[in-house]
């Protein structure tokens, strides 16, 4: 007979605001195995799409999660782009890419200060929003929203963003960078950080690449994949490399999270520097989307794949979205097998779930 | 010694003898960006009804009604996309950079251009038996 006991964690509250319940099978206070259970916040997103009409789709897709929402709605607008075979002006291209990585560093920022709090480090999960807060409005300020862009349509953008403005910007992002660069020491060398860190929930390159592990998860272990790499939006024309960490622990991951908003400061700079003149928008008027694409993108989070059918009609016949969030439970589940149970938390917030967004 | 404790203890200590960064929230606010997206402002003078805004609306939050000349707008169901601004040929639809007020309850703006409206139809009389004689 087994001396096992089962806890359930979650779904209200589990470390972050995430509905994702695990029924955690203890041996004493060990770990045997986790079982996850999602379905809490599905909203049929999806469906919906089957519905819309396409072009008010692209605010639906914004609002598949409040975190990515910019990257959502340019998957979606570049996928029924690519359909109907419009050519985006680069003005627009460049545009996008900012707004991208800007909510990559605002998510990765969130994240930071999240695990602080769960680390039980309070000043450093308010420094970490604070800086995050210039983001936000450097956000409300190019775009006129905070957490919804509402920028991205079919065929472009909605509206251009003055020169001056992007200057300003450019200042701003410098002294963000230089007041990140401060906090991003102390994530680094904080005994407190690595104590609660380093050597917990390890996963090897060869299990994140059998589990289908995608994002800072897989870079954590070792992986350089980044599908930025493929030079969707402006990534084709930048110069950089996938930021890459080889012990696969929560402090990797951790780490590979820090260094990518260096990264992408750096990915800004090189967009505003390379910014072309021109129109930011073309003409949809007319065009219907015709036939299926798949395509994926990297979000902060990890890779996200998009599939769109379509025939000809005001509505699609298919969207579907897959998450990063969902590639990365089967790894999680692995990493939460042998550990200790206080250490559960943790490890469930380095894959940084997303659980809306996962559900749709 | 390990002097990994430094680069927090200097944040911190600077951060007590600092403003705080935050605000008196209400009494001290931000002023709004340019293109900050509050809420949805109408001008009832030059629209002509063409009901274009309710066609493009994502959550059908404008409901407008050619026939009555009237237009209405439930704000519990905007998201503020702006596609009724950018499709309004006659410039009527705006958006306003202040946020909405909190609501209370379901708000719906309702507009009615009255000049050119048909008169309300005349709600019956009601008489009641015994007050015929009531004195006026």
């Amino acid at each position: 007979m087994s001396n096992t006991t089962i806890v359930p964690f979650g779904p209200q509250h589990p470390v972050l605001p995430e509905p994702i319940h695990l029924d955690l099978e203890l041996d004493d206070e060990r770990v045997v195995q986790a079982l996850p259970s999602i379905g809490y916040v599905h909203r049929g997103l999806e469906l919906l799409a089957e519905r819309h009409d396409f072009i008010e789709m692209a605010n639906v897709a914004e609002r598949i999660c409040g975190i990515c929402s910019f990257i959502h709605g340019q998957g979606y607008c570049q996928g029924i782009e690519q359909l109907m075979g419009v050519e985006v002006p680069p003005r627009a291209v460049y545009l996008r890419t900012i707004w991208g990585e800007i909510s990559r560093i605002q998510s990765h920022l969130l994240w930071l200060g999240l695990s602080a709090d769960a680390l039980g480090y309070e000043s450093l999960f308010q420094h970490s929003w604070r800086i995050r807060e210039m983001l936000v409005d450097i956000i409300e300020e190019t775009t006129g929203g905070r957490v919804i862009f509402g920028v991205c349509k079919v065929g472009g953008i909605r509206k251009n963003v003055d020169d001056e403005v992007l200057k300003a910007v450019k200042g701003r992002m410098r002294d963000i960078q230089a007041a990140f660069n401060e906090i991003a020491d102390v994530f680094r060398e904080d005994p407190t950080v690595k104590k609660r860190t380093v050597g917990v929930g390890v996963l090897t390159a060869e299990d994140a690449h059998i589990l289908g592990a995608v994002g800072p998860v897989l870079r954590g272990s070792g992986v350089p994949q980044d599908t930025r790499k493929l030079g969707y939006a402006a990534f084709g024309e930048l110069d950089w490399e996938p930021v890459v960490e080889q012990e696969g622990d929560c402090y990797a991951r951790c780490i590979v999270r820090v260094r990518e908003i260096d990264q992408s400061f750096d990915i800004i700079a090189q967009c505003l520097d390379r910014m072309p003149a021109g129109e930011v928008e073309v003409s949809v008027k007319g065009k219907r989307p015709k036939g299926e694409a798949m395509f994926r993108l990297e979000q902060p989070r990890g890779e996200v794949c998009y599939y769109i059918s379509a025939d000809g009609k005001k509505n699609l016949e298919r969207f579907r979205v897959r998450t990063p969030t969902f590639a990365n439970i089967a790894p999680l589940v692995h990493m939460l097998k042998g550990c200790e149970l206080a250490d559960v938390p943790v490890i469930v917030l380095t894959i940084d779930p997303c659980v809306s967004c996962n559900e749709r | 010694m390990s002097w990994s404790w430094l680069p927090i203890s200097s944040l911190v200590t600077r951060s007590a003898l600092s403003k705080p960064v935050t605000r008196l929230y209400p009494f001290e606010r931000r002023t709004p960006y340019a293109r900050t997206r509050g809420h949805i402002l109408f001008k009832v003078d030059n629209c002509n009804f063409c009901t274009i805004c309710a066609h493009k609306c994502p959550t059908d939050a404008i409901v407008a009604n050619k026939k009555d000349k009237t237009w209405a707008i439930d704000y519990s169901l905007c998201i503020l996309c702006g596609n009724c601004v950018e499709d309004c040929r006659e410039g009527c639809i705006t958006l306003s950079n202040d946020p909405h007020p909190p609501m209370l309850a379901k708000e719906i703006w309702s507009v009615r251009k009255d000049y050119e409206a048909p008169p309300p139809p005349e709600s019956p009389k009601v008489v009641l038996p015994g007050k015929d004689s009531h004195p006026s």
